[in-house]
């Protein structure tokens, strides 16, 4: 549990946080998004100490960071800084083992868990872990980076933009991934993202911010249904709302009982996912079923047009 | 392939070194052309192999001692608690640099009288402003995000300067640490002016007896020496630089 009570960071005249509180509960993601310059990374820093706040307070388990010495309090935060910040002196294993080595673990241990994390990011250790950052792609320096930050297992993860330079396959593979390990270890994570897509994809609750001030912070659902202000409907793009909302339900959520010819959906995928295959094989409905094949019913058209619908809205 | 051609000069050019100061009797009939009136063509006042050892001892102690200081007052300087002694430090550093050695040497000869101490003096004050520059350069252009990076993870300010900063400004301060001692090779000849046993002995030798075949084989000794270390400091620079990332 993070507890950000009425956080505000001034510099000289400016203030770049403004009064900012909200709460990021336990094993939960909080994605927070806003323009370019609008004190996200700023916030992100207050939580680990890299910034000091002009006032308020920041609680971590209810154990407020000001009672632990800063290097104390990071060690214990894991920190995927904004443009990956490898050292560039250290090879891709040493990278990773920073962490782990500064709490003085067993070097079998180390060698173990970079192991561990250069396979889950899908980087061969024995071929990139002796290699120096220079020599990876943008990439694979940001997957390097992430991996950093998780090494030590931490509880609390603060991530800055961490996907941005990766291709979009390899992006969604690693949020995947990044949800996996989340709910494997119950990691709190706060994660800054330019990116709607990723942050409603992963985020449990999202804060938009704008010139300091947190306008909104709801779940995914709420925000785009009920967004707090203009500004808010218009980062997340207006024409895409439809689309986004589907995004956030399964095919298992709108299955209904009955039959259909063609190909069978799986229940797991996405909403958005199902209306764009109904919709690209000419459709009215299609046939769902289970992970491990069981027909569960069908899902139509009318249905999941339904499900895009901004609820409350009486259908025509 | 093309790493032996330009590894092959420099082990020629040992060899020669070598090869002159075990045996220099060996050069007689290439530097005899030199001299006049039967004068001997070799040094003939002492070995000129223990005075290149003592020459490259006091050049070896001027510039550790040199490097220890520089770098340290460096470290101190960009620390913030030290922040505000920079102007203070570049001062004393650039009269190091800006009263000429011999004047150096004419000071100190009272204080401590003659033979090696006024020219380790000498030498470790000319060669402070070199290394403590690029030390100061080196230190200042780690990138922000690394050193960012380097708080994050819960660093102290003693493991980011050990483990992150020195190292990765070790390629610019040796390269700091070659000019001073190539400037201090040249510079200790002059420490023959008061006594101290270096290779200048030769060259004054040769200018007070007029025998250009001393010069000579004093200066050529020095110079060799001189671009032997530059290159094998280039060449460890550049290791150093590679393995940062570079
Ligand atoms: N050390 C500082 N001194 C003065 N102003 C600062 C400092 N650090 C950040 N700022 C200002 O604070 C504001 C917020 O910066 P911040 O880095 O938090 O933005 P951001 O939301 O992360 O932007 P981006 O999406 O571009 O990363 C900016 O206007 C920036 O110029
Ligand atoms: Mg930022």
């Amino acid at each position: 549990m993070i507890d950000i009570d009425t956080i505000t960071k001034r510099y000289d005249d400016t203030e770049v946080v403004s009064d900012v509180s909200l709460s990021v509960p336990a094993g939960s993601i909080a994605v927070i998004v806003g323009t370019s310059g609008s004190g996200k990374t700023t916030l992100l820093r207050m939580i680990n100490r890299l910034v000091e706040p002009t006032s308020g307070r920041i609680r971590i388990d209810g154990q407020d960071t000001h009672s632990l010495s800063p290097h104390v309090l990071r060690r214990k935060i894991g920190y995927a800084i904004q443009g990956h910040g490898l050292f560039p002196h250290r090879t891709v294993a040493q990278n990773i083992a920073t962490v782990p080595k500064l709490l003085g673990w067993e070097p079998a241990r180390i060698k173990q868990r970079v192991a561990d994390l250069l396979t889950l990011f899908q980087l061969d250790p024995a071929a990139y872990g002796p290699r120096y950052p220079s020599a990876l792609s943008g990439g694979q320096q940001q997957r390097v980076g992430v991996a950093r930050a998780l090494a030590a297992e931490p509880a609390v993860l603060l991530m800055d933009e961490p996907f941005g330079a990766l291709d979009p396959v390899i992006r969604a593979k690693a949020q995947d991934d990044l949800r996996a390990i989340q709910r494997r270890f119950g990691t709190t994570i706060i994660m800054v993202t330019h990116d709607m897509e990723e942050a409603i994809h992963l985020g449990d609750r999202i804060a938009v911010m704008d010139g300091g001030r947190l306008l909104q912070y709801a779940s995914p659902t709420e925000i785009l249904t009920a967004p707090a202000t203009g500004f808010v409907e218009s980062l997340l793009g207006a024409a895409d709302r439809p689309f986004r909302l589907l995004s956030l339900t399964t095919l298992a959520d709108v299955v209904e009982p009955g039959t259909a010819d063609g190909a069978p959906l799986s229940a797991d995928a996405t909403a958005r996912d199902g209306l764009s295959a109904l919709l690209w094989t000419g459709r009215d409905a299609a046939p769902v079923q289970s992970a491990d094949g069981a027909p569960l019913g069908r899902v139509t058209r009318a249905r999941l047009m339904a499900a895009a619908r901004l609820p409350g809205q009486a259908p025509v | 392939m093309t790493r032996v051609w330009s590894f092959l000069p420099r082990m020629a050019l040992l060899a020669f070194l070598i090869a002159f100061l075990w045996h220099p009797a060996w050069f007689a009939g290439l530097l005899r052309p030199l001299t006049e009136n039967g004068a001997p063509p070799i040094y003939d006042q002492g070995s000129l192999a223990l005075l290149t050892l003592d020459h490259l001892a006091i050049v070896a102690v001027a510039t550790l001692a040199a490097s220890l200081i520089a770098i340290a007052l460096a470290v101190l300087v960009t620390r913030p608690s030290g922040r505000e002694f920079l102007p203070l430090a570049r001062s004393l550093v650039n009269i190091g640099q800006t009263v000429p050695p011999v004047a150096v040497l004419a000071l100190a000869v009272p204080m401590t009288g003659f033979g090696e101490k006024p020219t380790l003096i000498a030498l470790f004050l000319y060669g402070l402003l070199p290394i403590f520059e690029n030390t100061l350069t080196g230190l200042s252009t780690v990138p922000a995000n690394v050193m960012e990076a380097a708080r994050g993870v819960g660093m102290t300010g003693r493991q980011r300067l050990w483990q992150v900063e020195l190292p990765l400004a070790a390629p610019i301060i040796l390269a700091g640490i070659r000019l001073s001692v190539v400037i201090s090779m040249a510079t200790a000849t002059i420490g023959s002016t008061v006594a101290a046993s270096t290779l200048g002995a030769v060259i004054i030798a040769g200018l007070t007896s007029n025998n250009l075949a001393f010069i000579v084989q004093g200066g050529v000794i020095v110079g060799v020496i001189a671009i032997l270390i530059f290159d094998a400091l280039r060449g460890l620079e550049t290791l150093l630089a590679r393995r940062a990332g570079g």
